[in-house]
């Protein structure tokens, strides 16, 4: 049977732990007068079950499934004969392919070497046995679980803690794996760009002006050098963020003021979903919206006031983009402005304060931490965002202070560098990590900045 | 303080002052139990409701939250410079009705006020009336200490920095000294007015908050149970001062405290599920109460 087979299979068995040890748990309690007499109620018993029948099958079928592939694997290339075995790396994982399409019936035998089908044979075999093996394996440690468990139903038995102790390392199990697949990415980064910096020094990336990452992909090729400056990506992002929270957070702040203390219930309860709805449009709508309609527009607008412009224009992209980060902005500092303490609203009001008064002295201030972190959340989408910048600011790299111009950004460039045809071991490439690693160092920059203003300078209220 | 006490009546005994100086009384303990026989007729006030130099002129006032009807046709004078006391049972409407007085209901969107409300003579929910103005006239103090979280200073200053009662840094300084000498709490806080204002204890908060209210300079300051969340020697502190404020301010003070009404006040008003049952001087009210229902809460009865 294949682990996708099994997977139900194990869950039925558990399924079926769970009611006989449910029922067991009932009858051992009859004679003691009831349920009462129990250290647990039934279905913890039967729980408790269900997890001994459930978790170490599954954990023996996950392990085999990890090492199955690669054992198997080494068995078959150690079978074969001396003058086939492969020399080189590279060698070995086009026998390893044959071997398995053979196996597979993809391949005529008479194609290929006597070695290489006896090989394919005893693939075949030992799929089989350990498929077979596991299937056996794993019912039998499912039944055997169950089985132990079902026995130790009794009353000075405390399942109810032992099921909340599994609960607990089942939590654990699931925040672990968040963790360890951020660290994973962390890594995987950092590797690459320090294979990148093998390549190209850290100072003419950091601080080189030039950014045109073509390289040639043959050495007889002619091609640039290639130029890897990121410069002018950051100041590309930097602009079109700023533009994007230029318009965001006066926009966003001002419309959260106004749905939190200002408008009537039915109004809130109108506008907030449809300014929330923002959120959802999907970039690649903005995107196209932000080419197509906003682009043009500016282009247009500033000929007519005698402005250079270009039909690509890091205006356009930055408008877009603010548009669509205001729900970030307004949503939250309207939860944190309805945060705020009733009283302290009323202590003003009741000193005759207007109502813009409070809000202006009091109210914003005692939210502003929250209102923050909205900011810097609508900040990070920006700075990350990048189908609207694709479509609306372009791909030149320019260095330029100009709005106007076509600039592109950092998440622009990884997007261009790994899309199409690459090798995975060029400059070009790991030029794409090195971009991420940074892109991930100014975020988190960003974040701990802003955390040690928003501390600094709250009010707090309790 | 220890004088007075002697005004609140022999009738109680020990454990009606237990029960009855509970601040809040929980919905467990609501009053449950109240004489079947009494009728509360609508409108109708035993005492003296009325005076001949009232501040506030209250007529046929009706409180609605939506459909509830929260106050039920009251009428009464608030004389200058008095202090009157609310008190009655959790729920029989004594806040809702002081809110009314400087339209601190208005942010609530299903209250509605019928009646006549005047203010030395002028309507204080008349259509052109500036709530700003009314509030800066009638100051309000909460039921919790609710500084701002900003400085002791600022905290004080807030109110005349809005007004603009001070013209000069020296006049606004002049302004803080004199509401936090007042408020007793100047020589508390004098070396650290830079210091926020929630880092004090309660009812240093709270005379803060006081100190706050009569830097506007108000004819009438409201209290709204403003000891229910101190402790004795801070209610006493408060209640001190509340006598002394008493020369220069109308008062209405709010309270579930009994003893305390009878400490700090002239007259006291004692509500009823909505109804104003019993107006009449302070020792008169806890000595022989006329109504029925006054009685049996004073001897904690019920409440």
């Amino acid at each position: 049977m294949q682990t996708a087979d099994l997977l139900p299979l194990v869950l039925v068995l558990a399924a079926v732990a769970y009611g006989f040890a449910f029922m067991r748990s009932r009858a051992v309690a009859a004679p003691l007068g009831g349920i009462r007499n129990l250290k647990a109620l039934p279905a913890y018993y039967a729980a408790r079950a269900a997890l001994w029948c459930a978790i170490p099958a599954l954990i023996i079928l996950g392990t085999w499934a990890a090492f199955e592939g690669k054992v198997i694997q080494d068995m078959v290339m150690a079978s074969l004969p001396a003058e086939l075995a492969p020399q080189s790396a590279g060698r070995a994982s086009l026998t390893l392919s044959q071997i398995s399409n053979l196996a597979a019936g993809k391949l005529d035998p008479a194609m290929v070497p006597e070695g290489i089908s006896g090989a394919a044979t005893l693939l075949q075999e030992l799929r089989e046995q350990s498929s077979q093996f596991k299937t056996l394996l794993v019912i039998l440690i499912a039944v055997l679980g169950g089985t132990f468990a079902w026995t130790q139903v009794a009353p000075q038995i405390n399942a109810r803690k032992s099921v909340e102790r599994t609960l607990q390392r089942l939590f654990f199990v699931c925040a672990a794996v968040a963790i360890l697949t951020t660290i994973g990415i962390v890594f995987s980064v950092i590797f690459e760009t320090f294979r990148f910096f093998e390549k190209v020094p850290v100072s003419e990336f950091l601080f080189g002006t030039s950014w045109s990452p073509q390289t040639a992909l043959r050495a007889d090729q002619i091609g640039s050098e290639g130029a890897f400056g990121i410069i002018p990506l950051f100041t590309g992002t930097l602009m079109i963020s700023a533009i994007a929270l230029l318009i965001a957070v006066p926009v966003g702040l001002l419309s959260a003021v106004y749905l939190s203390e200002y408008a009537s219930p039915m109004v809130r309860s109108v506008v907030k979903p449809l300014l929330e709805m923002l959120a959802g449009v999907p970039t690649v709508v903005y995107g196209f919206f932000a080419a197509l309609t906003v682009a043009p527009f500016i282009r247009d607008l500033a000929l007519a006031l005698g402005l250079e412009a270009s039909s690509q224009s890091a205006l356009a992209a930055g408008l877009v983009m603010g548009i669509m980060i205001i729900p970030f902005v307004s949503s939250l500092s309207d939860d944190v402005i309805n945060a705020v303490p009733r009283t302290l609203r009323d202590g003003s009001l009741a000193l005759g304060a207007t109502q813009s008064e409070t809000m202006k002295n009091v109210i914003f201030p005692a939210a502003l931490p929250g209102i923050m972190g909205g900011i810097l959340l609508a900040a990070s989408r920006a700075i990350g965002e990048t189908m609207i910048v694709v479509m609306a600011a372009g791909l030149a790299a320019n260095l330029t202070a100009n709005p106007l111009d076509s600039v592109t950004t950092v998440t622009v460039q990884i997007v261009t560098l790994l899309t199409g045809d690459q090798e995975f071991d060029s400059a070009k490439t790991l030029a794409a990590f090195a971009l991420g690693m940074m892109l991930f160092i100014v975020t988190l920059l960003l974040n701990v900045i802003a955390l040690k203003v928003v501390r600094k300078y709250r009010e707090q209220y309790d | 303080m220890g004088t007075t006490i002697n005004t609140i009546p022999k009738t109680m005994n020990p454990t009606a002052i237990k029960e009855t100086a509970m601040p809040e009384a929980d919905p467990i303990n609501a009053p449950v139990e109240r004489p079947a026989d009494t009728v509360i007729e609508e409108g109708k006030t035993v005492g003296i409701p009325f005076s001949d130099d009232p501040k506030f002129k209250l007529r046929d006032v009706e409180v609605f939250y939506g459909e509830t009807r929260a106050i039920k046709n009251i009428s009464l004078d608030i004389a200058r410079n008095e202090v009157i006391a609310f008190i009655g049972p959790s729920g029989c409407g004594k806040s809702t009705f002081l809110r009314c007085l400087n339209r601190m209901n208005d942010s609530i969107d299903s209250c509605r006020i019928k009646g006549s409300l005047l203010l030395d003579g002028q309507n204080i929910y008349d259509s052109k009336r500036d709530v700003v103005e009314l509030r800066a006239r009638v100051g309000m103090v909460f039921q919790k200490p609710n500084p701002f979280p900003k400085s002791i200073y600022d905290n004080v200053a807030y109110g005349p920095r809005i007004h603009g009662l001070a013209n000069r840094k020296s006049d606004l300084d002049d302004i803080v000294e004199n509401s936090l000498r007042k408020a007793g709490l100047w020589n508390e806080v004098k070396d650290r007015l830079d210091a926020m204002a929630t880092g004090m204890s309660g009812g240093q908060q709270q005379r803060l908050c006081i100190a706050r209210a009569i830097a506007v300079s108000p004819e009438v300051v409201l209290m709204d149970e403003p000891c229910s969340a101190l402790d004795p020697i801070a209610t006493a502190r408060i209640e001190e001062l509340i006598a002394e404020m008493s020369e220069s301010y109308t008062i209405v003070i709010v309270t579930h405290s009994m003893q305390q009404a009878a400490r700090v006040s002239n007259r006291t008003a004692y509500f009823h599920l909505g109804h104003l049952v019993e107006v009449n001087d302070t020792s008169k009210v806890f000595t022989t109460p006329e109504h029925e229902l006054t009685e049996s809460y004073i001897t904690g009865r019920f409440g």
